[in-house]
C-alpha cells in the first residue's frame, strides 16, 4: 500500500462553485492509504505546487492524486512538481473533476458525489502505480514540408536557415502555390509574384533545401523524431538534369486544348507544360493523360524539337524513402465548388466568375493578358457586382459554417484596383458584414469606399439572372435603406468560400494527425499551441489549420519552423515509458501480439527462464521500448494475459472500474 | 388571450425555426418576389419574432402578401427561413378564428373566394409529404 | 424493500474513453459546458484497443448498469488501427453478453473525435436515457461485491 496524498484544487470558482472541495478532502482522508489530503485555490500555481512538494517530503508520500482539471492540461505540470520533490513523476494521477465534473453539472450534491468517486478511482489506480523511467529515442535531423506554397516555402527557408536539411514535397509541377496565382496582395497592393518569386528562388537555391515537385507523400511510418516517409516522384517524362527550360517543346506541342489549371480553366495549355512562366523548377512535365504520344503512340514532337534531348517517355514513377525528425503540413486551400449555389448562375453564365478567376483575369500573364473583359464576348464591363460570403457562414450543409476570412479584404482590393485602372466602371459590393481586423486593413477598406467610390450595399444577393441581352440581372436588397434592388451588371464576381485542400484529409490520416469537421487540421491547443498538431512531431503551417491571409500564413509558417527546429535541435527525445511488457513466465511465444502491433515493436527471442524451479529455454515476446507507443492492442490480444501496459495495467484499470462501481 | 411571449413561442413551435440563428444577411429580402408589396420585409420578420412583437406582424400587410413561394426558405444560409415564420403567424390568426385542424377532405368545401390563396398554397406545401 | 429504494433510479455507467479523441472530446464537452448526466464516469485508456473485455465484464460484475466505449473515428486512430481491433472485440463481446442476458442496449461503442464535444454530450444523454429505460442490471452482478 502506497502512502498517498490527495490534493483538491478549487480552480478559483471553476471547481469550487459546483463541487464541495472540503467534502472531497474529507472523503479522501477516509480512503485506505491516504495519509494526507488538502485543498487549495489554484494547485497549478507555484504555491499550490509547493504544497504538493512539501507534503511529499514531510509525509514521505509514495503516490499523489491531484483532483483538478483534465490531465491533458496539467498532468505534466504536476508530474514535474512531484519529480522536483523526489517522487517518480509516474506516481502522480489526476482526477479530472473540472472538465468531467464541475463544468458539466449544476447540482452541487451530484457533482460532489461524482468528484468523490473520480477521486476514489484515481486513488485506487495510484495505489497500483509503479515508478517508471522514460527511455530515449534518437532524432533524425531532417525535416519534411508537405506543400510548396508560401507557407511551405517560408517554413522550409526558416528551418534551412537554422542549419537543418529540409525537403519540400509539392504535388504540382512547380512550387508557389495559390500565392503565385494572385495578381496583387492587400493591403499594400504590391505585386504577388514580385514578392513571391524571390522566395521561390531562395528555396530552390538553398543548399539545405531539396525540392520534390510533381511528387506526393505516399506512406508515413514511425513517430516523432524518427519518421520514415515514402515520396512518390511522379514521372515527369522530362529529364530534369538535361532540360534547359527553353520552352520550345511547349510551343510545338500539338495537343493544346487542355484546361489550364493555373488559370482556373479559363484558357488552355499544352500537354507538355510548365504551369507558369516563373515556375520553379523551370522544367516542363508531360501530362500523360492528355499527351497524344501516350494516348496513341504517334507524335513525339517534343522529343524531336528538344535540343537537349531531355524528353524521356520511358521515365517511371520513383519512390524515394527518407527519414525525418519533424513533418510540417502546409497543404493550403482551394475554392469550394459552386454547384450548390446555382441561384448565382455560375454554371449558366461565363460572366459570373469567382474571385480567384478575377485574379487571373487581372493578371498580365492571365488568360486576357491583364485586360478586364467579359469572358463571354470580350467586351469591357461597365458595371461589376461583387457578392460576398458565397458558401461561407452557412448553417446548412450547402456551404461552410466558418468565415473564410480573406474575402472582405481581397474584394476591397479587387474593387479598388478596378476603380483605379478603369475609373468609368461602377463597382458594387453586396456584403453581409465587412470584417477587416488587421494592421491597416480597415483603412484599406475605407479607402475603397471613400477614395475610390466603391458602392457597398448591406444585404446578400438573392439571385443572379442572365438576361437575353447578355447582361446579368442582380436581385438584392439594401437592408439599411429597406429597399429591394434590381441591378443590371456586366460581370458578377463571387467571393466563394475557401476549403482545405482535398488532399489534406488523406495526409492527415497518413500522419494520424486529427482534423476537424471541416477537414482543417486540428492544433494541439486552440490558444497556446496553435502550430502543433496533437500528434507529436507534426506541425501546421498556413491555411491547412484554418483560413488565413498571407501575412498570417507567413508568421504561422515561421512559428511552425521554430517548433520544428526546437525538435530537431535535440539529440535525444525522452520516450513515453507507458509501454507494453510481457511476463516471461506467462508468455508462450504464440506471435499474436506481434501481428496486431502497428509499430512492429514486438520481436521474439529464446530466453532461459526459471519457472518455479524448472529451467528451460522458451520463446518469449520482447517489446522494443523505443518503438512501442503504448496503445495496448497487444495486451488484449495476448491469450495468456502475459502482456501488460505500464501506466495502464490490467490491475490499475480494474481498480478504477471497481472504485467507480462500488 | 395569449401573451406576447406565448405568441412568439407559438410561432417558433409551429415553424420549427430558431430566429436567433439569423445573421441578418438579407438574402430572404433579396429573393422575395413580393418585397415591394410588403410593409414589414422578410428579413424583418425575424426581429419581430425575436422582439416578441407578433401583434404587428399579424396586423401587417405582409402577412397576406407573402406568396409562400419559399424562395427565402430555399436560400436562407442559416436555416432561419422567414417564410416559415410568416406562415406560422398566419396559422395563429387562423387558429384564433377557431378551427385548429383541417382535414384535406374538407378543403374543397371550405374553398370560397374569400379564402386567402396563401393559406391554401402553404397548406399544400405543408401536407405535401 | 424499503420505501427509500423506490427513489429515482440512478444508473452506474462506466465510459472507457481513448486518450486522443474521446477523452479530449469529453474535455471539450466540459469546456463548452455541455452537460450530461453525472451517472457517467469516465476511465481514460490510451486507445480503445486497450479495453480488455475483462474490464467490461468486471464492471457488470460490480454492478454497473451500462458500459460505453468511445474511440477515435474509424481511420482516425492515433495508433492507426487500434479502434478496428476494438470494434471487432466489442462486436463479439456484446453479442455474447446479449446471449447471457445483458441486453445490447447496455453496451455501446461510439466514435467521438476530439472536436465533437457536442456529440459526446448528446451520446451520453442518449445512453443514460436508454439505461434508465432498461432499469437496473442484475444479470451479472456479483452480490458478494455489493456493500
Amino acid at each position: 500500500m502506497q502512502r498517498i496524498g490527495v490534493f483538491v484544487c478549487h480552480c478559483g470558482t471553476n471547481i469550487a462553485a459546483t463541487v464541495d472541495v472540503k467534502k472531497v478532502v474529507e472523503m479522501a482522508l477516509a480512503e485506505p492509504g491516504v495519509v494526507h489530503a488538502e485543498d487549495y485555490q489554484y494547485m497549478c500555481s507555484e504555491v499550490g505546487q509547493e504544497k504538493i512538494q512539501n507534503a511529499i517530503r514531510e509525509k514521505n508520500l509514495g503516490g499523489v492524486v491531484v483532483c483538478s482539471c483534465s490531465p491533458r492540461m496539467h498532468e505534466t505540470t504536476f508530474r514535474n512538481a512531484a519529480q522536483k520533490a523526489g517522487l517518480n513523476p509516474y506516481m502522480v494521477e489526476i482526477a479530472n473533476i473540472r472538465e468531467h465534473c464541475s463544468w458539466i453539472h449544476k447540482n452541487m450534491e451530484e457533482a460532489t458525489e461524482k468528484a468523490v468517486i473520480l477521486m476514489r478511482a484515481a486513488v485506487a489506480k495510484v495505489n497500483l502505480n509503479t515508478p517508471l523511467k522514460p527511455g530515449e529515442s534518437r532524432v533524425t535531423k531532417r525535416a519534411l514540408v508537405i506543400g510548396g506554397g508560401i507557407a511551405g516555402i517560408q517554413t522550409a527557408l526558416d528551418i534551412a536557415e537554422a542549419g537543418y536539411p529540409v525537403d519540400i514535397v509539392e504535388k504540382t509541377p512547380s512550387i508557389g502555390g495559390r500565392m503565385s496565382q494572385l495578381d496583387k496582395t492587400f493591403p499594400t497592393l504590391d505585386c504577388s509574384s514580385c514578392i513571391l518569386t524571390p522566395k521561390m528562388v531562395d528555396a530552390s537555391a538553398h543548399p539545405n533545401i531539396t525540392l520534390y515537385t510533381y511528387s506526393e507523400v505516399e506512406k508515413v511510418t514511425g513517430f516523432v523524431g524518427d519518421f520514415t516517409v515514402d515520396i512518390r516522384k511522379k514521372a515527369r517524362s522530362v529529364d530534369m538534369s538535361k532540360c534547359t527550360g527553353c520552352g520550345v517543346c511547349q510551343e510545338k506541342c500539338p495537343s493544346r486544348k487542355i484546361p489550364n489549371e493555373f488559370n482556373r480553366g479559363l484558357n488552355n495549355r499544352t500537354a507538355i507544360y510548365t504551369p507558369f512562366a516563373q515556375a520553379i523548377p523551370n522544367v516542363p512535365v508531360i501530362d500523360r493523360e492528355n499527351c497524344i504520344k501516350f494516348k496513341t503512340g504517334k507524335c513525339g514532337v517534343c522529343s524531336k524539337v528538344c535540343q537537349a534531348g531531355a524528353i524521356d517517355y520511358e521515365q517511371k514513377d520513383e519512390i524515394i524513402t527518407e527519414k525525418y525528425g519533424a513533418i510540417v503540413v502546409a497543404t493550403g486551400f482551394d475554392m469550394i465548388k459552386l454547384d450548390n449555389y446555382d441561384e448565382y448562375a455560375y454554371s449558366q453564365s461565363k460572366d459570373v466568375i469567382t474571385s480567384l478567376e478575377l485574379e487571373r483575369i487581372m493578371n498580365a500573364a492571365g488568360p486576357t493578358n491583364g485586360h478586364l473583359e467579359r469572358l463571354s464576348d470580350g467586351k469591357a464591363p461597365k458595371e461589376i457586382v461583387f457578392i460576398q460570403c458565397v458558401g461561407s457562414r452557412c448553417a446548412d450543409n450547402r456551404g461552410k459554417s466558418y468565415c473564410s476570412k480573406i474575402c472582405c479584404m481581397y474584394t476591397a482590393k479587387h474593387a479598388m484596383l478596378i476603380r483605379d485602372k478603369y475609373p468609368d466602371v461602377n463597382v458594387t459590393v453586396f456584403y453581409i458584414d465587412v470584417r477587416t481586423p488587421g494592421k491597416n486593413f480597415d483603412e484599406f477598406y475605407r479607402r475603397a469606399v471613400e477614395e475610390y467610390g466603391v458602392n457597398y450595399i448591406k444585404g446578400q444577393v438573392g439571385k443572379v439572372i442572365p438576361q437575353p441581352n447578355g447582361k446579368l440581372l442582380v436581385q438584392g436588397a439594401d437592408l439599411l435603406d429597406n429597399k429591394q434592388i434590381l441591378k443590371e451588371a456586366d460581370m458578377v464576381v463571387l467571393a466563394a468560400a475557401i476549403e482545405p485542400n482535398p488532399d489534406a484529409k488523406k495526409i492527415a490520416t497518413m500522419l494520424t494527425a486529427s482534423i476537424d469537421t471541416n477537414n482543417f487540421l486540428t492544433e494541439a491547443h486552440a490558444k497556446l499551441r496553435p502550430v502543433e498538431s496533437p500528434t507529436a512531431g507534426i506541425f501546421l503551417s498556413g491555411v491547412c489549420q484554418g483560413p488565413k491571409d498571407i501575412p498570417e500564413t507567413v508568421s504561422q509558417a515561421g512559428a511552425a519552423a521554430v517548433k520544428a527546429i526546437g525538435l530537431l535541435a535535440k539529440d535525444k527525445l525522452l520516450t513515453n515509458p507507458c509501454t507494453a511488457h510481457s511476463d516471461e513466465l506467462l508468455c508462450n511465444g504464440c506471435s499474436q501480439c506481434a501481428n496486431v502491433c502497428p509499430y512492429g515493436a514486438i520481436t521474439y527471442e529464446d530466453r532461459q527462464v526459471n519457472d518455479h524451479g524448472i529451467r528451460e529455454v522458451r520463446r518469449i515476446a520482447v517489446v522494443n521500448d523505443a518503438l512501442c507507443q503504448g496503445c495496448g492492442a497487444c495486451t488484449v490480444t495476448c491469450p495468456s494475459g502475459a502482456m501488460d501496459l505500464q501506466g495502464f495495467s490490467n490491475r490499475q484499470i480494474l481498480a478504477e472500474v471497481d472504485a467507480i462501481c462500488l | 388571450m395569449t401573451t406576447r411571449k406565448n405568441q412568439a413561442e407559438l410561432i417558433k413551435e409551429i415553424s420549427g425555426v430558431n430566429p436567433l440563428k439569423c445573421m441578418k444577411c438579407g438574402k430572404c429580402s433579396a429573393s422575395c418576389p413580393s418585397y415591394n408589396e410588403m410593409d414589414i420585409k422578410p428579413h424583418q420578420f425575424v426581429s419581430y419574432v425575436v422582439n416578441e412583437d407578433i401583434e404587428s406582424l399579424v396586423k401587417s400587410k405582409s402577412l397576406w402578401k407573402c406568396l409562400s413561394c419559399f424562395a427565402c426558405v430555399e436560400r436562407c444560409p442559416r436555416d432561419v427561413k422567414p417564410g416559415k415564420l410568416i406562415d406560422a403567424a398566419r396559422q395563429i390568426v387562423v387558429r384564433e378564428r377557431g378551427g385548429d385542424f383541417l382535414s384535406p377532405n374538407e378543403i374543397p368545401e371550405l374553398l370560397d373566394p374569400d379564402t386567402p390563396q396563401q393559406l391554401l398554397v402553404s397548406a399544400f406545401r405543408r401536407y405535401r409529404r | 424493500m424499503s420505501i427509500e429504494a423506490k427513489e429515482e433510479f440512478r444508473p452506474k455507467i462506466v465510459a472507457f474513453c481513448c486518450n486522443w479523441c474521446s477523452y479530449a472530446g469529453a474535455d471539450l464537452a466540459g469546456s463548452s459546458r455541455l452537460s450530461y448526466p453525472a451517472d457517467v464516469k469516465i476511465i481514460r485508456v490510451p486507445c480503445s484497443c486497450r479495453v480488455n473485455p475483462m474490464f467490461i465484464l468486471r464492471a457488470f460484475e460490480r454492478g454497473a448498469d451500462g458500459v460505453i466505449m468511445c474511440g477515435c473515428h474509424p481511420g482516425d486512430c492515433h495508433y492507426t488501427s487500434g479502434n478496428y481491433y476494438a470494434r471487432r472485440r466489442m462486436t463479439l463481446l456484446f453479442s455474447m453478453l446479449d446471449f447471457i442476458g445483458v441486453e445490447n442496449g447496455r453496451t455501446r461503442v461510439e466514435w467521438v473525435s476530439a472536436a465533437e464535444g457536442a456529440r459526446f454530450s448528446a451520446t451520453m444523454h442518449e445512453f443514460v436515457d436508454k439505461i434508465r429505460s432498461l432499469g437496473k442490471n442484475v444479470r451479472l452482478e456479483d452480490l458478494r461485491c455489493r456493500n
